[in-house]
């Protein structure tokens, strides 16, 4: 748990940091620079150059920020989404949790790449989302990939609230008249505390592999803003002349699942 | 049981056909259509023959028309023509499956008979465990990509020992289940950890000690038995992502199989087969799922 959330913090600081290290080196991450191709480690590039010339370690910092910003809006929105369903399910329960859950287990049966690669492609427009620009690339892939994460979060709502709606304390709240809302708002949701921590921390994780995914593959964040699936996939194509260069976006990308799982397991560890 | 199947069937059917419409709908909404892309390709046809070819293929009619012209076809099993390999799309699909069957098989074996050892090794030599935990911590967290782009590097650029990519024998698939088995072994391990230390508490454990059984006999004929049935669960659990990482396996070793028959087509703006390898992906994610489910009930009856 405490080395998750130092992991974690380090990565956020350092995402944070990133124009702070772009004036301290004085390189522009996103400026080529033909004559210092493939430059080995050094004082003025710690991680070297890409093919472009460009600093690795700024670019990393870089891709630091549209990684992590994307997985945490991807992983929030699911979260917030899967709590919803999840409680609604369980609240209501009969045949609106019968719906809303197999709906959830046909999403989850469905092996999600394939279908999020058709979709990526898919032109963003049709349902109403802003075309082209970096930012919005970051919008849609956050979209697409909150509209997969919801299922594990509401499953996992849904189970504790059922169990929560259950118990004493909220049959005495009812019995003394407390409205609906207050019971779900007041009396439940603190309960429901500890899964949804679990399943954003764990939905974090999965968010920035995913992004990583189909930036890889060509589908996520589009260069030249870096992200870590857009640098990994440049390095694959130049395994030959510098192999270091698919080492630190991997690596950043490791640690960040890792110290989402963790994290994730420090509080289910708690409970 | 035959009512489950039946019901659990009719599921994977309905799934089918909702992920069919949302899918086809999604596509059609697209600017452009096929023809489109033909003019881009051929600037010599006229406006007159791009009217006649939308109205020959019935891009001419509403979009939900359409969708069931398409449906039907499909269900007759008239699948259409890819138009990015100039091939009909079944005689695509055929060895594309094969391929990533064979991949997914092993890939599968060789993460439970890994997983398996390892979580063995936690539940048997505590010592081991921490050991086994970090591991299993490790490899859940690895980026396949990654790992296979450092595969690749290592044994295919540097030592030059494995090819880096393609189809051929055994050599060409040893590096693609190395790298989507590790992303799968983690949860197998854990789970074989807690089932086998679970099982070995159990009093028909103590009885095959007190009769003499050697610890072999007892690991092997009495603890693990029991402990499978919770490793189906993450078999089922798990039948979607191992095909989403088939996709990316596929697609960084270049071997023809669904998922990057799926990539390709998306890339080469060729829909009919995107959706097409889609489907039969999802329904035989689904079957696979549901045959785990099954061998789980056959296997703990109690269950049923």
């Amino acid at each position: 748990m405490r080395l998750g959330l130092a992991l974690l913090a380090m990565l956020v600081l350092t995402a944070l940091a990133a124009p702070l290290a772009s004036a301290w080196l004085g390189h522009d991450p996103f400026l080529p620079d033909l004559f210092m191709r493939f430059e080995p480690p050094s004082a003025t590039h710690p991680l070297g150059t890409d093919e472009l010339g460009r600093d690795m370690l700024l670019r990393l910092l870089h891709g630091a920020r549209v990684s992590l910003a994307v997985g945490v809006a991807a992983a929030l929105a699911a979260t917030f989404i899967g709590t919803a369903i999840g409680l609604l399910a369980a609240w209501r329960g009969g045949a609106i949790d019968a719906l809303l859950m197999r709906f959830a287990d046909g999403l989850l049966a469905l092996p999600a790449l394939p279908l999020l690669v058709i979709l990526a492609a898919l032109d963003p427009g049709v349902v109403g989302l802003p075309r082209g620009e970096a930012a919005s690339d970051m919008i849609r892939i956050a979209v697409l990939l909150a509209a997969f994460g919801w299922v594990g979060v509401a499953r996992l709502v849904r189970a504790t609230a059922l169990s929560v709606l259950a118990r004493d304390f909220v049959r005495a709240a009812r019995a003394m008249g407390v409205p609906e809302t207050r019971v779900l708002l007041r009396h439940v949701m603190p309960q429901l505390a500890a899964p949804t921590a679990i399943a954003t921390a764990l939905a974090v994780g999965g968010a920035v592999l995913a992004e990583s995914v189909l930036s890889f593959l060509g589908l996520g964040i589009a260069p030249p803003s870096p992200s870590w699936g857009n640098m990994l996939a440049n390095a694959q194509e130049l395994v030959f002349q510098a192999p270091l260069a698919a080492l630190w976006p991997g690596l950043a990308i490791l640690l960040t699942v890792l110290g989402c799982n963790l994290v994730a397991d420090g509080v289910a560890r708690r409970r | 049981m035959i009512r489950l199947i039946a019901s659990r069937l009719a599921q994977i059917a309905v799934t089918a056909a909702i992920l069919s419409f949302c899918a086809f709908m999604l596509i059609a909404l697209m600017p452009g259509d096929p023809i489109d892309l033909a003019i881009a390709g051929d600037p010599r046809l006229t406006s007159e023959d791009a009217a006649r070819l939308r109205e020959l293929h019935g891009l001419d009619q509403p979009m939900m028309a359409r969708y069931l012209a398409w449906a039907s076809a499909v269900l007759e099993g008239r699948f259409g023509h890819s138009r990015l390999f100039a091939q009909p799309v079944a005689s695509l699909l055929g060895p594309a499956l094969v391929s990533s069957l064979e991949l997914l098989g092993l890939a599968l074996v060789l993460a439970i008979v890994t997983g398996v050892g390892l979580g063995a090794l936690a539940a048997l030599r505590p010592r081991a465990a921490p050991f086994v935990q970090g591991l299993a911590l490790v490899a859940q967290a690895v980026p396949s990509f990654w790992l296979g782009i450092l595969l690749i590097i290592l044994f295919a650029v540097q030592l030059g020992w494995l090819p880096a990519g393609g189809e051929g024998g055994w050599r060409f698939l040893i590096l693609p289940v190395v790298t989507l088995s590790v992303a799968h072994l983690a949860a197998y391990a854990r789970h074989a950890a807690a089932a086998l230390s679970a099982a070995m508490e159990e009093p028909h454990i103590r009885t095959a000690r007190a009769k003499g059984a050697s610890e072999r006999a007892i690991v092997l004929r009495h603890a693990l038995p029991n402990a499978g049935v919770p490793l189906l669960t993450i078999a089922a659990l798990d039948a979607g992502s191992l095909v989403s990482g088939a996709l990316i396996t596929e697609t960084i070793f270049a071997r023809p199989g669904m998922g990057k028959l799926i990539f390709d087509a998306v890339m080469g703006n060729d829909f009919n087969l995107a959706l097409l390898a889609l489907l039969v992906v999802a329904v035989v994610t689904m079957m696979a799922t549901l045959m785990a489910d099954l061998a789980q009930r056959w296997l703990d009856p109690r269950l049923a």
